[in-house]
């Protein structure tokens, strides 16, 4: 009955030297799913949202997306790292929104769209930009694609980030705290992108501090905590009643 | 008949404007006053003097031979810029390299060049062609398949050009690497995350907006090596703009004006590389710009957003053209 879970991790871990960043971390997100990870910082969470597109290496256990090993390829019992053009490819269906935007700063927000679609995937340019002044509408910014991201509020920036990310046809949304770096009253306009995503099924991973979201928009929560999953499950059952006291000082100091 | 609160002020209820007497700068007066007396004593003196020659710098200034050295000069920067930028690309890549060996090779490289003089290098050079009188392809120690006589570096305009660039390569690359570390790492990784390769990500992301922090530092050199060209006496070669001076000079027995004449001649070309690194600045400072900024700025509140747009696309096809 179920088919391939989107994002498997089996037995994930990951250090930096001698830090352990990631301790053997299992968990599943299902097509369409909306998962939420949440924990203080250093939990490790953005490491293993890295993971999933391999900006990180994993160093033990299994990762997966849709199917496919991450980074990897298995023949019989052994591995083979896989060659840059090859984890290249594997990313083009893999968007990712990150903290700080990250957008091309030399660009105006429509270059900033088409350019992977352009380039990676040889879209001809009129089909990309059209396609991109699309997504611009559906963020709700029809009207900024020829400005610089510099003449952008955070917020706008964001929304372009999602949109730019969208434009590769993913069918995996990475979310890296995309709110984290935006003034208060701009965070909802971000929240709100992301949730008519989310309703139109797009399976999305959210690191987010952002527990209203969560609430509202997931279909699942993961607490981290010193790099391993402390507790999952239901997003409501969980932030109303924890059932691990490292999860509850959390979310007495953040709720 | 109190304004309300946030209503802009009209002009009348504005406090009293400030009339004070500005503060004296006497010292400011005086030494600018004696600055351009000095300069004015210093002119009208050399005006007179005999030794300047002015009668000949004008019958110079416009010479055929000159003038045809200028271009000469002028080809030697602009060859040796463009191998040097081209290396400096390729060697700054090298040094941010994790292979180690390729890593070394590259400072290696830029210990030599760099901690030598320009000028003993290019006696070297001058000098290579006599240790290397001939070049030859195939196994190391063992007959060769073709062997032929080095050309290449007999032409003394060709190994000039070498000389000067392979100095000039050590200095450019650590300016792009500079350039290329400064950004931001989020850059390389958004451009990952978006599948494009590792050449795309340098192309499209990164040396574009490295470009915004090489381009004054090889302004700088190009200008540095304008002058550098002088030097190729060392080679020996005297077509250039500084050698024919010296050679006519040597002949008519006047330096002095030949000397001025050249001076004239760098200074013209000086001047005009200014003019065009500015434009290229502004070409490369795209979408970063305090300036644009400014000029933005205006028309965003009262405009229909629609005009600000056009605004913009107006200002980069006009940009892009420069």
């Amino acid at each position: 009955m179920s088919g391939t879970p989107m994002v498997l991790a089996d037995r994930v871990s990951k250090s930096f030297g001698s830090n352990k960043v990631l301790r053997s971390i299992s968990l599943s997100v299902e097509p369409g799913e909306v998962l939420c990870l949440v924990g203080p910082s250093g939990s490790g969470k953005s490491t293993f949202l890295r993971c999933i597109n391999h900006l990180e290496r994993v160093d033990a256990g299994r990762l997966s997306v849709d199917g496919q090993l991450v980074g990897y390829r298995q023949k019989g019992e052994k591995l083979y790292e896989l060659r840059p053009k090859e984890a290249s490819f594997q990313r083009r269906e893999i968007g990712m929104v990150f903290q700080r935007f990250n957008l091309f700063p030399h660009l105006t927000a429509l270059e900033n769209i088409i350019q992977a679609p352009m380039r990676v995937k040889g879209i001809p340019k009129a089909k990309a930009i059209k396609r991109a002044i699309e997504l611009m509408e559906r963020v709700g910014l029809g009207d900024k694609a020829d400005h610089y991201p510099a003449h952008l509020s955070g917020g706008q920036q964001q929304r372009v980030a999602i949109a730019r990310a969208l434009a590769m046809d993913p069918k995996l949304m990475l979310f890296d705290e995309p709110t984290s770096a935006l003034d208060p009253e701009l965070v909802g306009e971000v929240l709100d992108v992301m949730k008519e995503l989310a309703s139109t099924g797009m399976t999305m991973i959210v690191v987010t501090h952002e527990m209203g979201f969560a609430r509202e928009v997931a279909d699942s929560l993961v607490f981290m905590d010193g790099g391993v999953v402390v507790e999952s499950g239901n997003p409501r059952e969980v932030l109303a009643n924890p059932q691990h006291e490292r999860t509850r000082a959390f979310l007495s100091k953040v709720l | 008949m109190t304004p309300a609160e946030n209503e802009p002020l009209a002009a009348d209820q504005e406090g009293e404007a400030i009339k004070a007497i500005p503060l004296r700068h006497p010292w400011r007066v005086l030494i600018a006053a004696l600055l351009v007396l000095t300069l004015a004593v210093f002119v009208i003196d050399a005006g007179q003097r005999e030794e300047f020659g002015w009668a000949n710098v004008s019958k110079y200034i416009f010479d055929k031979r000159i003038s045809q050295a200028a271009l000469v000069t002028l080809q030697l920067t602009v060859y040796a810029m463009v191998i040097a930028i081209a290396l400096g690309l390729l060697l700054a890549i090298m040094r941010l390299s994790p292979n180690p060996v390729v890593k070394s090779v590259a400072w290696l490289y830029i210990w030599i060049f760099r901690g030598t003089p320009v000028y003993v290098q290019l006696v070297f050079w001058g000098i290579v062609g006599l240790i290397y009188p001939v070049l030859t392809i195939g196994v190391p120690f063992m007959t060769p398949w073709i062997s032929f006589q080095n050309d290449i570096l007999t032409n003394l305009f060709v190994t000039a050009v070498i000389g000067l660039a392979l100095n000039e390569a050590a200095y450019m690359s650590e300016i792009v690497r500079a350039g290329l570390l400064s950004v931001d790492e989020g850059q390389e990784e958004a451009s990952r995350a978006l599948a494009m390769s590792w050449g795309q990500t340098m192309r499209v992301v990164v040396v574009p907006q490295a470009m915004r922090i090489i381009i004054p530092p090889t302004g700088n050199e190009v200008i540095s090596m304008l002058k550098t060209t002088s030097l190729v006496a060392a080679i020996p070669l005297s077509i250039d703009l500084y050698g024919v001076s010296r050679g006519i000079s040597a002949v008519t027995f006047t330096p002095v004006p030949l000397l001025i004449v050249a001076s004239l001649w760098y200074l013209l070309f000086t001047s005009i590389l200014m003019v065009g690194q500015h434009f290229i600045e502004k070409r490369f400072a795209r979408g970063s710009g305090r300036r644009k900024a400014e000029k933005s700025l205006q028309p965003r509140g009262p405009l229909p957003a629609a005009g600000d747009i056009t605004n913009i696309r107006v200002n980069n096809k006009s940009e892009d053209k420069q």
